[in-house]
């Protein structure tokens, strides 16, 4: 009987004493701290301070401005593997508001969101790239920014695909390739 | 001299041996079981959080992409939790009145960090890494579940060495193609797990990592 009693004991402080290496003096990211006034053990970043190669003197690549005009050229070579990686993230940070295609009628906008302009008004097709690009980092009226959650490069590969989706309002038939036209054609249907 | 112990004390000592082993070989057994209880992993264990997020709401319902708040998890060891900032994007607009959301906004106001509770917590002697799983094809739903069905997060595996050893050994049965990744409810093609597996360990170069340095460093 003492024994199983024993064993019992021994099964629960070992159990008990398993927290000595588990929570080490050191911080993970985001944890709380004892340490700082603020309790964040992930430091704010020092304005003014450049990290090592990010130093952002492109100004065309890093503000989509010249001389406080948005720029009409891509900073960047236009390439399919751009668009594709374009596609990627527009349909990750910019569908739930703008939609698939851009037009404006996302879930977020049905739930309540102020509903934006189309991307495939007049004023918007013929805006220059660096506006959207600066729509993107500074956010416009009800629209947050996006910088935080978004890098430049992919902010640029965003800013050519809605180039894409505005393009392909106006696309017919006539726009594919003729290897592919069946790949897209209902079958039975016509176009 | 008489004999001091009955012939029968053979064959209760020979029974003691046979206790006392069941004796220890049950305590231990207790042991391991204990260590697998979520009292001890914390398995399916929902947590209070300062706001009822619920990725249900978010992820089921409105069908945000994990990496919208997320933003870390494809390039970095730690999947970050977002900060108020992200949840502000929508809601200072949506729900602005919500007592639910006093919370956020007050924090968006003072700057001060909302304080969420942790729901997955690794010992700090194991290293661990979400882009490698992500570039390999292990979607998020493999470890973490039905995300999108949860009201309030919870762990939904027990996070044990035994639990990561199981895939390390055998990734195949596990791994997707890594357009998939952030699907939830994904099934594989025609339910062929095992041909599909074998094809990804090869495309992506999967290897099966079980040195303990890999985890251990
Ligand atoms: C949370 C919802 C939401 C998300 C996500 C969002 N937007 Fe917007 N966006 C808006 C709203 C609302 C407006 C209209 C703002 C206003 O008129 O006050 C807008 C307007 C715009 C405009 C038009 C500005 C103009 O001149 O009318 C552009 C361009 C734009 N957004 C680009 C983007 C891009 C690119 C993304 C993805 C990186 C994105 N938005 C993500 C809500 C959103
Ligand atoms: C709208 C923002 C948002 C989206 C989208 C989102 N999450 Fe979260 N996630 C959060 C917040 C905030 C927390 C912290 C609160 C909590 O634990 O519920 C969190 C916590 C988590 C945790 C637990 C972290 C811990 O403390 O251990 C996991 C795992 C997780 N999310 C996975 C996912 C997955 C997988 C997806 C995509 C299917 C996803 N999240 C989409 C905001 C989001
Ligand atoms: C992309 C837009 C978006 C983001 C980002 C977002 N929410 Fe929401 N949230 C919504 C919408 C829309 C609803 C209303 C849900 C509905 O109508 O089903 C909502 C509802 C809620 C609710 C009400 C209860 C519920 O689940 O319905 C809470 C609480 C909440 N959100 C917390 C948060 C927190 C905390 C964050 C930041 C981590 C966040 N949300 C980020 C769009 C968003
Ligand atoms: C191989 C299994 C695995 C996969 C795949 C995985 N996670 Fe995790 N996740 C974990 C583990 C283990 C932890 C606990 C890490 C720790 O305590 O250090 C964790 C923690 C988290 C956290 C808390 C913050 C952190 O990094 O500690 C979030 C948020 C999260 N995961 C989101 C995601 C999302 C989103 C995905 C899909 C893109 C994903 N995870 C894929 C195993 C996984
Ligand atoms: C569902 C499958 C799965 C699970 C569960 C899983 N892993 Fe992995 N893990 C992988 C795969 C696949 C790789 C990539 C192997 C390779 O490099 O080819 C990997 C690689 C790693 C690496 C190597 C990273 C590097 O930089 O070399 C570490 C560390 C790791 N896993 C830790 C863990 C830990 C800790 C757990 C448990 C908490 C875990 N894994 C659970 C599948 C998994
Ligand atoms: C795939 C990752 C991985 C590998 C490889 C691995 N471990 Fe672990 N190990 C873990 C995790 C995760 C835990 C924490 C389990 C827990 O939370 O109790 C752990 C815990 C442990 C513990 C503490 C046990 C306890 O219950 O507290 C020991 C001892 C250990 N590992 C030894 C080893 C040895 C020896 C090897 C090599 C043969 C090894 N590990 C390989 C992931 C790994």
């Amino acid at each position: 009987m003492s024994r199983a009693a024993g064993l019992l004991l021994l099964a629960l402080v070992s159990v008990g004493c398993r927290q000595d290496m588990h929570d080490q003096p050191k911080y993970s990211p985001l944890e709380k701290s004892g340490f700082f006034a603020d309790r964040r053990a992930s430091r704010p970043i020092p304005a003014g301070s450049v990290a090592r190669g990010l130093l952002k003197d492109d100004t065309r690549f890093h503000t989509g401005m010249v001389n406080n005009r948005p720029i009409t050229e891509m900073p960047v070579p236009v390439t399919a593997e751009l668009l594709k990686r374009g596609q990627e993230r527009f349909n990750i940070y910019c569908v739930p508001c703008h939609d698939a295609t851009g037009s404006g009628e996302g879930m977020i906008v049905r739930r309540g969101m102020k509903r934006p302009t189309s991307y495939h008004t007049e004023r918007l097709r013929t805006a220059p790239v660096g506006y959207f690009y600066d729509v993107i980092t500074n956010g416009y009226g009800a629209m947050y920014d996006y910088s935080a959650q978004i890098e430049p490069a992919d902010r640029w590969a965003i800013v050519a695909y809605i180039r894409v989706l505005q393009r392909a309002q106006s696309g017919t038939i006539n726009d594919v390739p003729p290897d592919q036209v069946s790949s897209i054609k209902p079958a039975g249907g016509s176009l | 001299m008489a004999q001091v112990f009955h012939y029968s004390t053979n064959t209760l000592a020979r029974a003691s041996v046979v206790i006392a082993l069941v004796l220890v070989g049950g305590g231990l057994w207790i042991l391991l079981a204990i260590g697998r209880t979520s009292y001890i992993t914390q398995q399916e264990v929902v947590r209070e959080q300062p706001v009822p997020f619920s990725h249900s709401h978010h992820v089921g319902g409105l069908g945000i992409d994990c990496r919208y708040c997320h933003t870390s998890v494809e390039n970095a060891a730690f999947a970050n939790v977002p900060p108020t900032k992200t949840c502000m994007n929508c809601h200072s607009q949506i729900w602005t009145g919500a007592p639910m959301l006093e919370p956020v906004r007050s924090s968006f106001r003072t700057g001060e960090s909302l304080e969420w509770t942790r729901v997955h917590d690794l010992p700090d002697y194991v290293y661990f890494n979400h882009s490698i799983h992500l570039k390999k094809g292990v979607g998020c739903e493999t470890c973490h579940g039905r995300v999108d069905q949860m009201p309030l997060m919870f762990q939904q595996n027990s996070l044990l060495m035994e639990w990561c050893l199981d895939c390390h050994r055998n990734p195949q049965q596990y791994v997707r193609p890594r357009e998939e990744l952030f699907t939830m409810g994904y099934k594989p093609p025609n339910g062929n797990q095992a041909a599909l597996g074998e094809k990804l360990v090869a495309d992506y170069k999967i290897q099966s990592l079980t040195s303990c340095s890999v985890c251990h460093r």
